[in-house]
């Protein structure tokens, strides 16, 4: 007999008796169950957007999307639901934020990553945690305290306009300065990314720093700082209690930025008492969150396809 | 002769732009800070931390904030209690048991990070509604609902990042000694990865804190202290709003005391985020 | 190819395997068998798949992506990729020594008492027994005794491979399965962890895959040796050095190939 079979028969002779391997079962019991909750958490998008949508139904069955967007007639009483004020009150707000946000955040981000040395850095991450963490009705109150009165002063004297200073303004630089932190540790995340010997290749060509900068690395980030910024101005978008406070909310479509505006978000948050007093009204208001959901989770998701993409190949 | 006067003259102009904007961002961060302890320290009281509002509060009489107080902290603990339970076995799940290029794991962690990203009044609507649907009405339990879906993103991805850093040679080590897939999860994988777990948890109990848009229209607001699931609740954030929308001096004032405290909250928090990873690095392998 | 036959029992055997990673061939028809109670020492140069013939014995292949093996592995006779099989149990008859010492998120005691746990072990005094006997076959008893709750991440990187041979030894192996055991570690920590093994061939199989030649000749009693993911000769350690009876190893041996 060779030994293989003799190790074969001393397995027959003492079997190892286990009647049940509780062991295993658990195994198999706690892998399933995860399965199925990270199934469910990864529908929860599909959830909450469908739960939505059938919310809206009511108000899609009777008025056709093309009123409900280029109207600006809102009258809910009446059954007039035309949305175009408040989406153009987000987008001006939005654009004010980005056009605020974008540059400063990304020459920050630049600055923090490129120039500054290790104790700047140390010095800026928690300032740029406080920012992070500051909860929006503060920003709001802050919008109020200082940012409102200052622009209503600004027009006063430079534009010689009197206005209250709730504006599309206001807005805009309240929101700006809430998104800083989210675009700013995007980026760093993206220019970190790219390696040093890039940069080492260019600054020995004889290029300066700025030039390494403009032609090399933000060249190769530049797929990372777009998709950074979209996330920032996206967050800046659905913003809702900061920009109530500061906006104005008046439903006009606004004409210059210092007029106030009533953006959607604002809406939705400013009606939710009388909401289910009205017919219709719950479900103009909850159409109002599906646009929000679906602009958001349409350049959410490219911006994160994109950051996906640049850490796959990475750089 | 100097010969690349053009080349410096930009690197000098960005170079300064650059600090600018730093020193500008640094300023917002100290500003805002700056104003909300100045306004908030000279109204705040003693009272105010310790008692409920009395008749009349919002005109201006007697009461405090401690409803509020209270009632964000119920909030906030049962919806990261929620969604904690619901993100350990996820987490757990996309990095021991998922192979690296599942497409399971992929998608779930693009959905999160999609979700972190979706409007916090969004789900307020969403809470609103599957509050509706469920048949209950604005309480201490459909907050809590909302909130919890509000930072399950966070707190999975926040989670799974940090479980993520534990090298593959570990969890060889406890297979290899004859452990099972979960048995090493629940021993090893969360044991090392316990520091940034902990620190997940307290980023998005401070997200919960904070946020006010999701509870307005679930949450309700009260008064009392509540005393069970089903009774409505106040949140600081809200009680600042309706505080700040009174025409009363008195009680505006009142409102930049509990911004303030709601500051200091969150702050308070995150420092304690950070002390205590520190503190509990002792096990962790390098 | 046929090797020779050992003379001792054989403990381990792959018939016939090899193993895939993704559409690359990184073990070719592998049939080889290792002894009993001596130690083999699986010698090649680097990227040769002398560390994928370790990971197929106990099976660690699995946890790799996109492997496929074929053929079959019996210890003590049984096919350990026999879908019926569990793969805990045939881990646990195997300590795992790997290149870096990864010790376990938890204090020294923890760390040699969380094998005997998971596979039951509650008894606190037993324990308490079990962990000193084993850090004192792993020469770390004296150097850690006043200190058992300390984390493990403190001890130096000798010490730590030293903790991970305790805690492998600490579910009663048959087989100590070394992956370059003393690649991270240096000169004095590598001696202890060579005194150790030659200690412990009495009485368990050990098998090393390694890939400095002067540590095979110190420690092996057999030879495996490899080359592009083939086996090209095994044997006895004096025979392999001294007669190789392939080209490829003679190379090897004098450095041309390595």
């Amino acid at each position: 007999m060779t030994v293989v079979e003799l190790r074969a028969l001393k397995l027959r002779i003492k079997p190892n008796f286990k009647p049940v391997n509780w062991r295993l079962i658990t195994e198999a019991i706690f892998g399933n169950l995860m399965l199925v909750l990270t199934l469910l958490s990864s529908l929860l998008v599909v959830v909450i957007g469908l739960l939505l949508f059938q919310k809206c139904l009511p108000i899609l069955e009777t008025h056709s999307w093309a009123e409900l967007l280029f109207s600006s007639s809102w009258f809910p009483l009446k059954g007039d639901f035309g949305f175009s004020p408040f989406i153009l009150g987000t987008t001006w707000v939005t654009a004010i934020a980005a056009i605020i946000a974008v540059p400063t955040s990304l020459l920050t981000a630049i600055f923090l990553t490129e120039y500054s040395k290790k104790k700047m850095r140390t010095l800026m991450n928690p300032l740029l945690d406080l920012l992070a963490g500051i909860p929006s009705i503060v920003y709001g109150m802050w919008g109020v305290l200082i940012v409102v009165p200052s622009i209503k002063a600004f027009a006063a004297t430079v534009f010689k306009i009197s206005i209250s200073g709730y504006s599309v303004l206001a807005a805009g630089i309240v929101l700006a300065v809430m998104i800083f932190p989210a675009i700013i540790s995007v980026t760093l995340q993206v220019l970190t990314g790219v390696p040093v010997e890039l940069r080492h290749a260019s600054l020995a060509l004889g290029a300066t720093q700025w030039q390494t900068i403009k032609k090399v690395v933000l060249r190769k980030a530049l797929p990372g700082v777009i998709a950074a910024s979209i996330l920032g101005v996206t967050r800046a978008f659905g913003e809702t209690m900061a920009v109530l406070m500061v906006a104005g909310n008046v439903a006009r479509a606004p004409h210059s930025v210092f007029d106030p505006a009533y953006p959607l978000p604002a809406l939705i948050a400013n009606n939710y008492g009388e909401m289910l007093s009205i017919p219709l009204y719950d479900s103009a208001l909850l159409l109002g969150a599906l646009i929000l959901f679906l602009v958001v989770l349409f350049f959410n998701g490219l911006a994160r396809l994109v950051l996906i993409r640049i850490e796959k190949r990475g750089f | 002769m100097k010969r690349f006067d053009l080349r410096n003259a930009e690197e000098f102009f960005f170079k300064s732009l650059m600090l600018t904007t730093t020193v500008l961002v640094a300023c917002c961060a100290l500003f805002i800070v700056g104003v909300i302890t100045q306004k908030g320290l000279s109204s705040l009281s003693f009272e105010m931390l310790t008692q409920t509002p009395k008749g009349g509060f919002y005109l201006g009489k007697e009461g405090g904030i401690l409803n509020a107080i209270v009632g964000s902290l119920l909030l906030a603990g049962g919806a990261t209690a929620i969604a904690l339970s619901i993100s350990i076995p996820i987490a757990i799940y996309l990095n021991v048991y998922t192979k690296k290029n599942s497409w399971l794991a992929h998608l779930t962690r693009t959905s999160l990070d999609v979700m972190c990203g979706i409007p916090s009044i969004v789900y307020g609507a969403f809470g609103f509604t599957l509050m509706l649907t469920l048949g209950l009405r604005t309480s201490l339990l459909a907050g809590m609902i909302t909130v919890a879906c509000l930072i399950l993103p966070i707190l999975c991805r926040g989670i799974d990042e940090s479980l993520r850093m534990t090298p593959k040679e570990m969890i060889h080590a406890s297979y290899s000694l004859g452990a099972t897939r979960s048995e090493t999860a629940l021993k090893v994988v969360l044991r090392q990865g316990f520091p940034g777990l902990l620190s997940a948890v307290l980023m998005a109990f401070g997200r919960g804190i904070g946020d006010s848009a999701s509870v307005l229209f679930t949450a309700g607001f009260s008064d009392a202290v509540p005393t069970s699931l089903s009774q409505p609740v106040a949140t600081l954030p809200l009680a600042i709003f309706f505080q700040l929308g009174t025409p009363f001096p008195e009680v505006r004032s009142r409102a930049y005391a509990s911004a303030f405290v709601l500051t200091v909250m969150i702050l308070f928090i995150s420092l304690l985020a950070r002390l205590l990873v520190r503190k509990l690095h002792r096990h962790v392998i390098k | 190819m046929q090797p020779p036959k050992p003379e001792s029992r054989t403990h381990i055997q792959t018939k016939n395997l090899s193993v895939y990673y993704k559409n690359t061939l990184a073990l070719n028809n592998i049939s080889v068998e290792i002894p009993d109670r001596a130690i083999t020492a699986i010698i090649g140069p680097s990227g040769c798949g002398k560390s994928t013939l370790l990971r197929s014995f106990n099976r660690m292949i699995d946890t790799f992506d996109e492997t496929t093996v074929r053929g079959s592995v019996l210890v003590d006779g049984e096919d350990i990729f026999s879908s019926k099989v569990d793969v805990t149990r045939i881990r646990k008859k195997m300590g795992l020594l790997s290149q870096r010492p990864s010790p376990l998120p938890m204090s020294i005691f923890e760390n040699v008492a969380y094998g005997p746990k998971i596979h039951g072990m509650r008894n606190r005094q037993q324990l308490e027994v079990l962990v000193q006997k084993n850090l004192q076959i792993a020469g770390l008893w004296d150097e850690v005794k006043d200190r058992l709750n300390e984390s493990a991440a403190s001890l130096s990187i000798g010490q730590q491979q030293r903790l991970c041979l305790a805690r492998g030894l600490a579910v009663e192996p048959e087989i100590i399965l070394a992956d370059e055991p003393t690649s991270a570690l240096d000169p004095i920590s590598t001696r202890h962890i060579e005194g150790k093994l030659h200690e412990l061939k009495d009485r368990y199989t050990i098998v090393i895959v390694t890939h400095l030649l002067r540590q095979a000749r110190r420690l092996a009693d057999y030879v495996v040796f490899m080359y592009l993911g083939e086996l090209i000769e095994c044997g006895p350690a004096a025979q392999v050095f001294e007669h190789p009876k392939e080209q490829r190893t003679q190379d090897h041996i004098k450095g041309v190939i390595s």
